[in-house]
């Protein structure tokens, strides 16, 4: 991939959640669309601000699932039948009631992994390089007290004056400039 | 900032009545800071030293006893016919029960919306991982040729030999992986945000290094933490029945043989109760000298300690239940095996066993916990914890032992006598899990930080306006 240049966006941050979710309704409604909120811990109003309702990792879960619990029982039965068939005190060799326990462990144990490392997938992470990291305000507040809003460069209506006087009529701490 | 609360003051919630969960007077920036601050100083408490230094020397008594096993064989301990199966069993059930109390308090409460639980979540989870270790350990060494523990699991080989799967310690095998797979998934998924914050207040190049890597680039976005959030509960929903599963899978270790005390279709619920009856004793073994000695009395509070006193009460009715059910099923079943079985308990040469388990897993404990004086007595509760734990151990020593070495055939019957080799190996795995816990909570965040923030009043938001139009307007 190319190396990107020019500003990725302007960063403004709050001391308080509430008015992120304020900045970031407002700025929904006069039409922003790329944009980002980053918080210290998960704000769901912000979420909301953001139409962010849907994700797909409860997909990605499920798919796990079905494939943990298929491949758990059909292993079980190629060996118990054809693989390497026994008889244990004459019971079928297709004794399927024992074969649930693994198959439900290996469901949960493939729908586990794949919820947590398919939310991880979705997130993009793992991303050590972000170019918020760039931001001199960023590292030392959103992980910690801070809330931050960026609008992306990339959406149609960003410009850099006017988004940033835009901004900073919402008593934002600071309003920063991030470069790629 | 409030006026500060003295340690150990009861800081009582006007509002319910209740212990608050976190002591008033913190921010977000607050407990950021005591929580990340703990993991990130270089002055490392002596005390901590000192403690691994105590937990390490116990600790070799594994490598020492595994070493003599591994050369000599599992002669070296006290199992023998008729009691083929003896410390092994009991300390693998006894660990990983204590391990369950983790992933209760991690995916249960959550489920349940039990914010209280958020404290002590990341400890208990930890917990839950060092027990599953000092669990595992024991079936993978008692197999008598270690060295080919690998066979338990279904891999294609050239001997063409696979897997027995109506045999519930191939059940087992599943269950116990599993458990300590999602386990450590669990609990890393949980510490991401927490790494982020240390990697930005780290200080030092190699522990920002350390922690940057371990966060994945975590950045704390609205779209990672809904999607992180949903991961979460699903993962907690995954882990419920998951460690029910567990302990119903070890107790069919027992209830799928044919054996009187060991073949009844009670042990799969009083396992479980008993395995997170035994699991909270020790996050109370675990929580009351950290909180003390890390200062912590404002985020494990009283309040978290009398709640978890209060699942010890109920579960431990469950255990009791199950044990008067043991008792009356061996009369109701007009078994005349069932009643020896249950006289040989009571009155039989290890009577000792069984009125120990009576007395530190009911009588104590039951008996006293209904006080709420001595539910929030700390140190009281810190002596109960052991005695229940004393007790749990007892309990899986009767269950296993005495059906065991008094079983159908008048004459072949035994005794059990533990050997030293087996006592050094149980007492070695506490050195070795108190070594583990102790790295954790020097090295890792030992509260989760994102979760105790979203506990304060800082994070409520006030409306301005039905809508964003009204918003702009009062802003500007």
């Amino acid at each position: 991939m190319p190396r990107k240049e020019g500003i990725y966006g302007l960063l403004a941050e709050f001391n308080t959640p509430s008015e992120l979710v304020h900045a970031t309704e407002a700025a929904q409604a006069a039409g922003y669309r790329r944009m980002e909120c980053y918080t210290p811990y998960p704000v769901e109003e912000a979420a909301t601000a953001l139409n962010f309702h849907k994700n797909r990792v409860p997909l990605v879960c499920l798919l796990g699932g079905l494939m943990g619990v298929t491949t758990a029982f059909l292993m079980q039965t190629w060996i118990a039948v054809w693989a390497y068939p026994l008889n244990i005190a004459g019971r079928p060799l297709f004794s399927w009631p024992a074969f649930i326990i693994p198959a439900y462990e290996w469901t949960i144990l493939f729908s586990g992994l794949a919820a947590g490392f398919g939310m991880i997938a979705l997130n993009g992470l793992p991303q050590l390089y972000h170019p918020l990291f760039n931001a001199p305000n960023f590292r030392n507040g959103a992980t910690t007290d801070k809330f931050f809003l960026c609008l992306e460069a990339a959406d149609p209506q960003f410009s850099p004056s006017g988004t940033r006087s835009f901004l900073e009529q919402f008593h934002a701490v600071s309003v920063v400039e991030v470069d790629h | 900032m409030a006026t500060k609360v003295p340690i150990n003051d009861p800081m009582i919630d006007p509002r319910t009545g209740e212990y608050a969960v976190i002591a008033p007077g913190h921010n977000f920036k607050s407990v950021t800071q005591k929580i990340a601050g703990l993991v990130l100083t270089s002055n490392t408490p002596l005390g901590w030293f000192f403690g691994l230094l105590v937990a390490g020397g116990v600790a070799t008594l594994v490598v020492i006893s595994v070493t003599w096993l591994f050369l000599k064989g599992v002669g070296i301990w006290g199992v023998t016919m008729p009691g083929a199966w003896g410390f092994a069993i009991i300390n693998f059930v006894w660990w990983i029960g204590i391990g369950h109390a983790g992933t209760l308090i991690s995916a249960i409460l959550l489920l349940f919306k039990q914010t209280w639980r958020n404290s002590i979540n990341r400890f208990a989870e930890a917990m839950t991982i060092f027990a599953v270790v000092c669990a595992g350990m024991f079936p993978l060494i008692h197999v008598g040729r270690p060295w080919l523990g690998y066979w338990l699991f279904p891999y294609p080989n050239t001997m063409n030999v696979w897997p027995q799967w109506r045999s519930p310690l191939a059940w087992d095998v599943f269950a116990v992986s599993t458990y300590a797979t999602i386990s450590v998934v669990f609990w890393y998924i949980g510490m991401i945000p927490d790494f982020g914050t240390l990697r930005d207040r780290a200080q030092m190049p190699l522990a920002k290094y350390f922690y940057g890597i371990l966060s994945l680039g975590w950045r704390g976005s609205t779209r990672h933490w809904i999607r992180y959030e949903t991961a979460s509960l699903l993962l907690a929903g995954l882990s419920t029945p998951l460690v029910l599963s567990v302990h119903t899978v070890i107790s069919f270790d027992f209830a799928v043989a044919a054996l009187a005390g060991w073949h009844t279709t009670i042990f799969p619920p009083y396992f479980v109760a008993g395995a997170v009856y035994s699991g909270f004793a020790m996050v109370l073994t675990l929580a009351i000298p950290i909180r003390k000695f890390y200062h912590m009395e404002d985020l494990v509070t009283l309040r978290h300690l009398d709640n978890m006193a209060k699942v010890m009460l109920a579960t431990g009715s469950i255990v009791a239940y199950g044990y008067g059910m043991e008792v009356f099923m061996s009369w109701y079943s007009a078994s005349h095996w069932e009643f020896f079985m249950m006289w040989n308990r009571m009155f039989g040469p290890m009577w000792w066993g069984y009125w120990m388990l009576i007395l530190t897993n009911i009588a104590i404990p039951l008996t006293t916990l209904w006080s709420r004086k001595l539910r929030v007595n700390v140190g009281y509760l810190f002596v109960l914890s052991f005695i229940v734990n004393i007790g749990m151990w007892f309990e899986r020593f009767v269950i296993v032992v005495t059906s065991l070495y008094r079983e159908y055939l008048p004459s072949s019957w035994g005794t059990y006598v533990a050997t030293k080799w087996d006592y050094m190996l149980f007492i070695g795995t506490w050195g070795l899990f108190t070594c583990l816990f102790l790295l954790f909570v020097r090295f890792l965040p030992m509260i989760p930080m994102s979760e105790i923030r979203m506990m304060l009043p800082q994070t409520k938001i006030t409306r301005r306006g039905p809508d964003a139009e009204t918003v702009i307007e009062e802003t500007t």
